[in-house]
C-alpha cells in the first residue's frame, strides 16, 4: 500500500536553513547538510529544499548545495527557488536533484512546465502553488516568495499546471505559513478534490493534530513540516507511529 | 566496473554516486563502444520514454545493448530504464529495445489513486535469487511513475506491488533484470538491491 510521505521543508537563504514567518522576518536555524542527513536517518520520506534567495549569480551556491545532499542521503529530494529556464531543471537534475519545484516562473510562462515535464517525465516537475484566501473557497495565486498577487484563482491554477503535465502539486497557504495554527484543510481539499496528481499540503503545522486532519480531511498525499521539526518539537518515528496507530498508512 | 547509460534527460548523479558508495568504480557511458569496457549496465530512470529511445537508437545502442545481454553482461534497467525493455509504451510512439515481450500501460484513473504513483510502496517477492537475496519481504521502496510494466511472461515476474492493481515490480530475465522502483533512493533495502547487483558477473 502507498504510504503518506513526511516531508521535512529546508528553506535555505546564503546556504543556511532558515524558516520565514509569513514569508518575512526569516530566522536563521542551521546547516543544510546536517540537517538533511539527520532527517534521512530518522525516517524522513523525501527532503524538500527551497532556495528562498536564489539568483542567477548564486547558482554554484546551489549546484554545489545539491550535489552534496546527493552524496549524503539515498531519500529523493527536490528542489525549488529561482528556476528561470530548461536548462535550469537540467542542471539541478544533473546534480543529483530527484524533483525540481518550479514556482513564479510557471505563472509567468507556463510552457516550462509543458517543456521540462517532456524532457524530463512528470515524475520530477513540481509546481509549487502559494495560496491566499480571498473569500469562501477562493484563493488567489502569489508568486515572488508570497510578495506578489496574480489575480490568478489557485483551484484553476491547479488543473491548468496539472494539464501542463506537473507531477504534483506543493500547495502552501500563505495565511496560515509560520503561524502553527493548522494546514488550511479546506484549500487542500479542494485542490485535492480538482486535481489527481499527489498534493503536498504546506503551511500552518503546528501539531501532530494538524497533520493527520490534512492528510486526511484534506486528502493530501504528503506534509511539508518545517519549525516543527526543527526546533525539535516533534519527532518523524513519533509523527509515523501516531498515524499508524489511527490506520492511515506510513513507512516504519 | 559498472556503466551507467546517460540519456541526458536528467538525474543519473545520485545512481553513480551510490554505486561508488558500494566501493565499485562507474563509466558514464555515451557512446555504445563503451559498453565493451565495464562487466555490468544500469539504464537509470530519468527522463520520458520516446526521449530516452530517441537517444539510445541515435547513439545506435539498441544492437550493441543485444549483444552484450546475449553475452551475459548483467543488466539493470531502473523505473523508466526498465520500461524500454519492452515491445511498446503507452507513455510514447517509438518502439521499446524488445528485451522482453510486452509492453508498458498508464495507470487507469480510479478514486483514491493519484497519478503518478508517488512515494513508498512494498514490494512482495513472488521468486527469490541471488538480486533479491538479504532484503526483506514487503519492504518499502520509492516509487515515482505514471506508467507501469506489463510483461508477457508472467514467470519473469519476480516481484510486484499493489497500486489499485498488482503490477510487475521486479523483472528478472537470466541477467536482465528491472525494477520499477528507484534502488538508489530508497534508503538501506535499496541498496542491498544494488549491491547484489554488482556482485553479478
Amino acid at each position: 500500500m502507498l504510504t503518506k510521505r513526511i516531508i521535512p521543508c529546508l528553506d535555505v537563504r546564503n546556504g543556511k536553513v532558515v524558516k520565514g514567518i509569513h514569508f518575512e522576518n526569516l530566522k536563521v536555524a542551521g546547516e543544510p547538510i546536517s540537517y538533511a542527513k539527520y532527517y534521512s536517518e530518522q525516517g524522513a520520506d523525501e527532503l524538500v529544499f527551497l532556495d528562498i534567495s536564489a539568483t542567477i549569480e548564486k547558482r554554484n551556491t546551489i549546484e554545489e548545495l545539491v550535489r552534496n545532499v546527493a552524496s549524503n542521503i539515498s531519500i529523493p529530494f527536490t528542489v525549488g527557488g529561482g528556476i528561470k529556464t530548461v536548462e535550469d531543471i537540467l542542471i539541478l537534475l544533473e546534480n543529483g536533484a530527484d524533483k525540481v519545484s518550479i514556482n513564479t516562473q510557471a505563472v509567468k510562462n507556463p510552457d516550462i512546465v509543458y517543456e521540462s515535464a517532456k524532457k524530463f517525465g512528470s515524475q520530477c516537475i513540481v509546481v509549487a502553488i502559494d495560496a491566499k484566501k480571498t473569500g469562501y473557497n477562493t484563493w488567489e495565486v502569489y508568486i515572488e516568495s508570497g510578495k506578489k498577487a496574480t489575480g490568478i484563482d489557485a483551484i484553476k491554477w491547479a488543473k491548468q499546471v496539472e494539464e501542463l503535465g506537473a507531477g504534483e502539486i506543493l500547495l502552501t497557504s500563505i495565511d496560515t505559513d509560520g503561524t502553527q495554527s493548522g494546514y488550511d484543510i479546506s484549500l487542500t481539499k479542494i485542490i485535492t478534490e480538482t486535481v489527481k496528481i499527489p498534493v503536498i499540503a504546506s503551511g500552518g503545522a503546528g501539531s501532530i493534530e494538524h497533520l493527520y486532519r490534512v492528510l486526511v480531511e484534506g486528502n493530501a498525499s504528503a506534509v511539508l513540516i518545517a519549525s516543527l521539526l526543527h526546533f525539535k518539537i516533534l519527532k518523524i518515528a513519533q509523527i509515523k507511529e501516531f498515524l499508524r496507530d489511527r490506520n492511515i498508512p506510513v513507512r516504519l | 566496473m559498472t556503466g551507467i547509460i546517460n540519456y541526458g534527460a536528467g538525474n543519473i548523479f545520485s545512481v553513480m554516486n551510490t554505486i561508488e558508495r558500494l566501493d565499485e568504480k562507474t563509466l558514464i557511458i555515451s557512446e555504445p563502444e563503451q559498453l565493451s569496457k565495464v562487466h555490468r549496465i544500469i539504464l537509470p530512470g530519468v527522463g520520458a520514454f520516446d526521449e530516452a529511445m530517441q537517444y539510445l537508437k541515435n547513439h545506435e545502442f539498441v544492437d550493441k545493448l543485444k549483444e552484450e545481454m546475449k553475452k551475459g553482461k548483467p543488466i539493470l534497467g531502473i523505473c523508466l530504464g526498465l520500461q524500454t525493455f519492452f515491445e511498446k509504451s503507452e507513455e510514447g510512439k517509438l518502439d521499446g529495445l524488445k528485451l522482453l515481450r510486452g509492453c508498458v500501460k498508464k495507470f487507469p484513473e480510479r478514486k483514491g489513486y493519484v497519478i503518478p504513483h508517488m512515494g513508498w510502496n512494498s514490494v512482495k517477492i513472488l521468486v527469490e535469487s541471488d538480486f533479491v537475496g538479504g532484503v526483506p519481504n514487503k519492504s518499502f521502496f520509492y516509487f515515482a511513475h505514471s506508467y507501469y510494466p506489463v510483461p508477457e511472461e508472467a514467470n519473469f515476474i519476480c516481484g510486484t506491488t499493489e497500486y489499485g492493481l498488482e503490477f510487475a515490480s521486479i523483472v528478472q530475465k537470466e541477467n536482465l533484470i528491472g525494477v520499477q522502483f528507484h534502488p538508489e533512493k530508497s534508503a538501506s533495502c535499496g541498496l542491498i538491491f544494488l549491491e547484489n547487483f554488482i556482485k553479478m558477473r
